[in-house]
């Protein structure tokens, strides 16, 4: 597993991932841990490179930038202090050939990052080479690393891929930098809110809007594969499933049924969207076919069943019904039957997500006036509550399972001012959790897949 | 004339407040026999906002009072308020429904959508089902009162448009509501 490489888009491999070392390794399903020391030396470039690259990205000091970009999402995983590049005694591009360790013992460093970017031609296109180096500081040896090149505008996704490694090698855990979250993008009073469907890269950069405001969106979520979303809209203000092409930015109507259609999301192979279908004041759970077109109706009770999320098998649906006369989680075979109870603590639950290991559900709960997020086992029992505050919800899952982000919202002023709607994340260990900072207001995150290439 | 019949429709709305007002200030005595953790609420309310006295504005946690009530014609009231997580309709409910109707009835070229919401208080998903749930129990109850039902469109909005920003019981009765709008 450790040794499987999975970039490529890389020309030249010239480093192999040795064979297992032990001593830096980090158990990240511990709460409370000591985070471990790390160096992340600036990547040098030769001045012919600098020079290219200031040309082609109007980025003074590339290698900075990009150690810049490793460090921060190593630093947000707290599992990982990040040293001040002050203390570093060692220059970039000598640590880079050959580090002296003593020199990074000496600011008690465990692990060294180092790397080097270089502007080549390919067929008369300018390109970025960049290396890098994983070093065992106490060990005294390199543990991995790898070269990529690819156009300069790709270098932020660069640095997220070196972080996956990173990640990967010290946690034996797959990474989740590499990846975008989807979310609605909110402005305006609260009474009159103004939303778009918006698309960034995991540490908040690079934002795009893929709607206009023109129309209340809500809810989208990626497909397995990243290019497609569905979401609910509100176009001639007929709430109806649709499905968005990232890519080409075409979109069409998924769920035109005579009703509402809403809550969709993708099932583990894509190749359907599973929805909510309210009609007559009752809401029940449908699946459409994407390849055949063809829709079939999952449960079937007169009260409201909404909030589907598939197992990563696909054999599975959670849910949430109000069918004992409370909003509670449900798991059911995909076909519809063998509907089950799950949730039976204090309060009501909502909005399971199957997470994408396959063994915990997270969902949101709401009991005396507050509202958290929590996970359980999919049978309903290890019930954890992770984060309680005065509203939120929406948890959507890491690629890793590691993390989950999710919406919060403020309480408002007697006079109704305040109001704020912010994208949190939190570890399932209840730990490290953190404010995603975001352009505009935010709610309904939804978490990519690793991008590939 | 604009003039006097916005005074006229002015009038009409002071009166139909007094008389809900007065309706409800009869009715508080009873609430005060309501769980302990509804007087707390409304001590809370009253001292951020001296105006307003909660037990004249909502009844059990049904909003009573008149504020944001717009009609759907001259003294016929556009909403109606429902419970937290309710799509019950109250007897004040269906009596501003039968009104509703009254007037559909008799101006049988109009056709009506009715707007479904729900408070901030439940989770989004959820909530759209539950705004569509109650502009449905709306809807059947014109129909009982012989309104066709290809005259109301139904419409929830959940949680996305609330009528009071406030986060307190008060304002989330406000925008526990579904509204009969005009569509021509």
């Amino acid at each position: 597993m450790r040794n499987k490489i999975l970039l490529i888009f890389v020309l030249c491999f010239f480093l192999k991932p040795g064979i297992s070392y032990s001593l830096v390794e980090i158990d990240i399903t511990r709460g409370n841990l000591d985070p471990l020391p790390i160096s992340v030396s600036p990547f040098f470039s030769d001045e012919i490179s600098k020079e290219k690259i200031k040309k082609n990205l109007d980025i003074d000091n590339l290698g900075l930038e990009i150690s810049e970009v490793i460090q921060n999402n190593l630093r947000k995983t707290g599992l990982f202090e990040t040293l001040e590049k002050e203390s570093f005694l060692q220059k970039p591009d000598i640590a880079h050939l050959k580090p002296r360790f003593e020199d990074w013992a000496l600011i008690k460093s465990q692990v060294l990052i180092t790397g080097k970017v270089t502007s080549i031609i390919i067929n008369e296109k300018d390109y970025i080479k960049i290396e890098f180096k994983l070093w065992d500081v106490l060990g005294a040896k390199m543990v991995d690393g790898f070269s990529l090149t690819t156009v300069p505008n790709n270098w932020r996704r660069v640095g997220h891929k070196i972080s996956d490694k990173v990640y990967e090698r010290l946690t034996g855990e797959s990474g989740y930098f590499d990846t975008r979250i989807i979310y609605v993008a909110e402005e305006g009073p609260k009474t009159q809110r103004i939303k778009k469907l918006a698309i960034m890269d995991q540490d908040g950069f690079n934002t795009k809007y893929l709607t206009l405001g023109n129309e209340l969106v809500l809810t989208p979520r990626f497909n397995p594969t990243n290019q497609m979303v569905t979401y609910l809209s509100y176009f001639r203000n007929m709430p109806r499933v649709y499905l968005l092409n990232i890519e080409t930015g075409k979109q069409e109507v998924v769920g035109d049924f005579p009703g509402m259609t809403f809550a969709p999301r993708f099932s583990p192979d894509g190749k359907k969207i599973i929805m909510s279908l309210a009609k007559d004041g009752n809401s029940e759970i449908w699946v459409r076919n994407l390849e055949t077109n063809i829709q079939e109706k999952i449960t079937d009770h007169p009260s409201i069943d909404t909030s589907p999320s598939y197992s990563p098998d696909g054999k599975y649906i959670t849910f949430n019904s109000d069918r004992s006369g409370y909003q509670q989680i449900y798991v059911m075979r995909s076909d519809g039957s063998k509907v089950k109870r799950i949730s039976f603590g204090k309060g009501i639950y909502g909005t399971p997500v199957w997470s994408p290991r396959g063994d915990l559900i997270a969902f949101t709960k709401l009991h005396k006036g507050k509202f958290f997020i929590g996970v359980m086992r999919t049978d309903g029992t290890g019930e954890r509550l992770l984060t309680e505050n005065f509203y939120q919800e929406a948890p959507s899952w890491s690629p890793n399972g590691r993390i989950i982000i999710f919406y919060r919202e403020t309480k408002t002023n007697d006079k109704g001012e305040g109001f704020s709607a912010k994208l949190w994340s939190i570890d399932l260990t209840g730990y490290n959790e953190r404010l995603v900072i975001t352009e505009t207001d935010a709610s309904d995150p939804s978490w990519s897949s690793l991008l590939g290439n | 004339m604009n003039l006097s019949k916005i005074l006229k429709n002015a009038f009409l709305v002071v009166i139909f407040g007094l008389i809900i007002t007065a309706c409800a200030t009869k009715k508080s005595v009873k609430t005060t026999t309501e769980p302990t953790t509804t007087s707390t609420k409304a001590a809370e309310t009253q001292k951020a906002d001296p105006i307003e006295k909660l037990d004249a504005l909502m009844q059990g946690d049904v909003y009573i009072g008149s504020d944001t009530v717009g009609e759907l014609a001259s003294g016929v009231p556009d909403r109606v308020f429902f419970a937290t997580n309710e799509t019950i309709l109250t007897t004040a409910s269906r009596e501003t429904l039968r009104k509703q109707a009254a007037w559909l009835r008799q101006n049988s070229d109009v056709t009506v959508v009715v707007e479904g919401h729900a408070d901030e208080r439940g989770t989004r998903e959820y909530n759209l089902a539950l705004g569509e749930r109650r502009a449905n129990s709306a809807k059947d109850y014109l129909m009982t009162y012989g309104v066709s039902s290809d005259r109301i469109k139904v419409l929830s909005y959940g949680k996305e448009r609330p009528v009071d920003s406030g986060s307190n019981p008060l304002s989330w009765s406000k925008n526990r509501r579904s509204v009969t709008v005009k569509e021509n």
